[in-house]
């Protein structure tokens, strides 16, 4: 599972990510078995060892290392981001995929997928005080139940807010949604049983109900032409499974259940035949029996799938939703950023010298630190001081952001401004209050225009960054859409045909402006 | 006639820490129309600068209309309110403002900076340009000027604030020989209607039209006298 808490970003996952950011790109050897995850989902998944940082511990370690003994290869670790996984894997990047990977319809659909060797649970977790209130997702409507994006969870989420109106809050990481439920900005979170039981021993106040939304799979992933090597490594799976390899594994990690004792039993009935995987869906009610709903390992695209032009019908409104938040954001905090990017501006030409060199700190502190963790920050690091819905955060990261850009801009153009200008309305009596207002802002404002919008143009496609603090924006909602049907051509096709309708008109009205100054 | 609208006693003007001017002792009664002369870089227009506040000078004191500047220092915003209420400058590069129409330059300040109603500063800045000869151009913005007319319009917007005196900077630096004896007659009429007139050149033939008193400098020092 992804994990992208500021907490996580220390120095001790460099190493891996060092050692391994090239390593894409470099040939796999034939006696390599190079798997691909991401150290970022941390324990028990795959992280770094903390005893050597250049190695990484974790369950799908152990898998991977199962796997490649049983090929008479080596392990070897790829570093991928956890969203795209599926993308790295289908073009070549590593052998296989193993980072507490979902068994999805969809991806098994276009994917060589392993027969599963892992069951969890998905899990509803809730505040303490509303243990008898929020037993299932029914009893959740119209309130904001958070998960992780492109999961089960997320799935189930999109079907009860279809259901029972519940309001599905994605979040690129399993750490927020359980502290942003302890803080009262979503009021349940829908999950697996390992992450569930990993923010049990992190968060205090918080209940996981008994019972089961739904049951799950991990399997391990590859390219959908490499079904020779997926069936091998069905054959160790289930060798593993047969001699208890496996359940050592799962246990050293505390993860072993009846469910995934369950499941053993029945790859081993199974034999080569295949093992009933896949998942099942309980209609949000806490306590529903697992139903399964068989899917061949390694079979091919289920029916009932929807197609590419259906998906695109289905996915139309959300994604011009998701564009009218991201104009409505863009164009908020660019409004953000001008009204303080003109305050900082002026402050620096007309402000005594303390006051010019707090601004400048400011300024360099803001523009020399990245947009993401400042929005972290603000979203997640001030939680504690004031909750600010993710909107508003959002907003205010990026208005501040690009204020210190504006800010710039306006001080360049305000000094471009000639001097014998000021001169002359000096010498009418004007007050520096009104040369600004009347001569030199006006002036200075032409200068400006052009870099402001190149500006917002940046800031409309700098808003997809928001998506890290829950906001589903364009970009997002395109990504959510490419990860359901598999492929980026036509949610990447529609994704950039509508940031162009909106960046297009805007360039064009800043032309006219400028033209019709040149001309007046 | 009374005391004098501009009075220079001793003054000193510097620029870029190079002395230009030294003791420079000048007074410029109302109705007087007086041409500062001298060579490139002789402080001509350090001298204007000084008078109109714009620039500190060294030594010495300049008196505009009752409002003294000190030397050293730069005035402060009272005093430079009381000035601008004294002094208008017509700068040799015009500095119309490049954002405003003719009219918009010349209505300006009187609506900002004297309270005129809108209706009353535009029929005003209408007469001004019309008795300059550009009441045709006051929806012009001043890089459609020629450099005539920019210069009508910058007198027009300076003449505005009905200033006691006014100061010009190279005026004919722009013009050609016709333009250059209108604007030479505009000067001496706005000097017979009783306003006190500066005006720094080099263009000895300007002067002569101008039938203005010269003040010659030659740095570092000065000296008056007349044509």
């Amino acid at each position: 599972m992804r994990q992208y808490g500021l907490g996580r970003l220390g120095l001790s996952l460099l190493a891996p990510y060092l050692l391994t950011a090239t390593s894409a790109a470099v040939a796999q050897s034939a006696d390599e078995l190079v798997w691909g995850g991401d150290a970022e989902g941390g324990a028990p998944f795959v992280s770094a060892d903390p005893d050597d940082t250049s190695r990484v511990v974790g369950f799908e370690v152990d898998v991977a290392e199962l796997m490649a003994r049983g090929l008479g290869r080596r392990a070897r670790f790829v570093q991928s981001g956890f969203t795209t996984l599926d993308a790295a894997v289908s073009r070549g990047d590593f052998d296989i995929a193993l980072s507490g990977l979902e068994d999805l319809p969809g991806r098994r659909s276009r994917l060589a997928v392993t027969i599963p060797y892992y069951e969890f649970e998905e899990k509803l977790t809730v505040r303490g005080a509303d243990r008898e209130r929020f037993r299932s997702l029914a009893d959740l409507a119209g309130r904001r139940v958070a998960t992780l994006g492109a999961t089960l969870a997320a799935e189930l989420l999109e079907q009860a807010e279809r259901d029972h109106g519940v309001v599905p809050v994605l979040y690129e990481d399993d750490v927020h949604p359980y502290s942003d439920l302890a803080l009262g900005r979503v009021d349940a979170v829908v999950l697996d049983q390992v992450l569930a039981d990993k923010a049990m021993r992190r968060e205090t106040g918080l209940v996981t109900q008994p019972g089961a939304l739904a049951v799950g799979h991990y399997v391990g992933v590859l390219a959908p032409d490499d079904t020779e090597l997926r069936d091998r490594i069905d054959a160790i799976l289930r060798a593993a499974m047969g001699d208890g390899t496996l359940e050592r594994i799962f246990r050293s990690y505390g993860m072993w259940n009846e469910a995934t004792a369950r499941l053993y039993e029945r790859a081993s009935r199974a034999g080569s035949a295949g093992l009933a995987a896949g998942t099942s869906g309980a209609d949000g009610a806490v306590g529903a029996d697992e139903t399964e709903t068989p899917v061949e390992a390694g079979s091919s695209r289920p029916s009932g799938r929807p197609g590419t032009i259906e998906s695109t019908k289905r996915y139309l409104p959300r994604l011009l939703q998701a564009a009218a938040i991201t104009i409505t954001l863009s164009c908020l905090a660019m409004a953000l950023a001008v009204a303080l990017g003109i305050v900082i501006a002026s402050g620096r030409v007309y402000g005594p010298r303390s006051l010019r060199m707090l601004l400048t700190g400011i300024v360099e502190v803001i523009r020399g630190t990245p947009l993401l963790l400042q929005l972290f920050v603000i979203y997640f690091g001030l939680a504690s001081v004031i909750r600010l819905p993710a909107f508003i955060a959002a907003l205010l990261g990026l208005g501040l952001n690009y204020a210190a850009y504006e800010s710039e801009i306006y001080r360049g153009a305000l000094e471009a401004v000639p001097k014998g200008q000021l001169d002359a309305a000096r010498t009418l009596g004007l007050t520096d209050r009104q040369i600004l207002r009347f001569v030199r802002g006006p002036q200075a404002f032409r200068l400006a225009l052009a870099p402001m919008t190149n500006d917002f143009i940046a800031l409309l496609k700098d808003s997809s960054l928001v998506s890290v603090i829950t906001v589903v924006e364009l970009t997002k909602q395109a990504s959510i859409f490419a990860s359901d049907i598999g492929s980026w051509v036509v949610p990447g096709l529609l994704c950039a045909v509508m940031y162009l309708a909106m960046s297009l008109p805007l360039a064009r009205l800043a032309r006219r402006i400028e033209t019709g100054w040149r001309r007046g | 006639m009374t005391g004098p609208v501009l009075d220079l006693r001793a003054v000193a003007v510097e620029r870029e820490g190079r002395r230009l001017v030294e003791g420079m002792s000048l007074g410029v009664a109302r109705g007087e129309l007086v041409a500062l002369m001298g060579p490139s870089g002789s402080g001509k227009t350090s001298v204007l600068r000084a008078v109109a506040g714009l620039d500190p000078f060294v030594s010495g004191e300049i008196e505009v209309g009752g409002v003294r500047l000190v030397a050293g220092a730069r005035a402060r915003r009272d005093l430079l309110a009381s000035l601008y209420r004294q002094v208008g400058i017509v700068f040799q590069f015009h500095n119309l403002f490049e954002n405003l129409t003719a009219l918009e330059n010349v209505c300006l300040a009187p609506v900002r900076t004297r309270g005129v109603a809108p209706a009353d500063a535009v029929r005003r800045a209408q007469e001004l340009l019309a008795s300059l000869g550009v009441a045709a151009r006051a929806g012009a913005y001043p890089h459609e000027l020629s450099g005539g007319e920019a210069q009508r319009v910058a007198i027009a917007r300076a003449l505005a604030m009905d200033p006691p005196l006014l100061l010009m900077d190279e005026p004919t630096a722009s013009l050609d020989a016709g333009r250059r004896g209108e604007l030479a007659a505009t000067l001496r009429s706005l000097a017979g209607q009783g306003r006190a007139l500066l005006v720094a050149t080099h263009d000895a033939g300007f002067v002569g039209e101008c039938r203005a008193r010269v003040v010659t400098i030659d740095a570092p020092d000065s000296r008056g006298g007349r044509l």
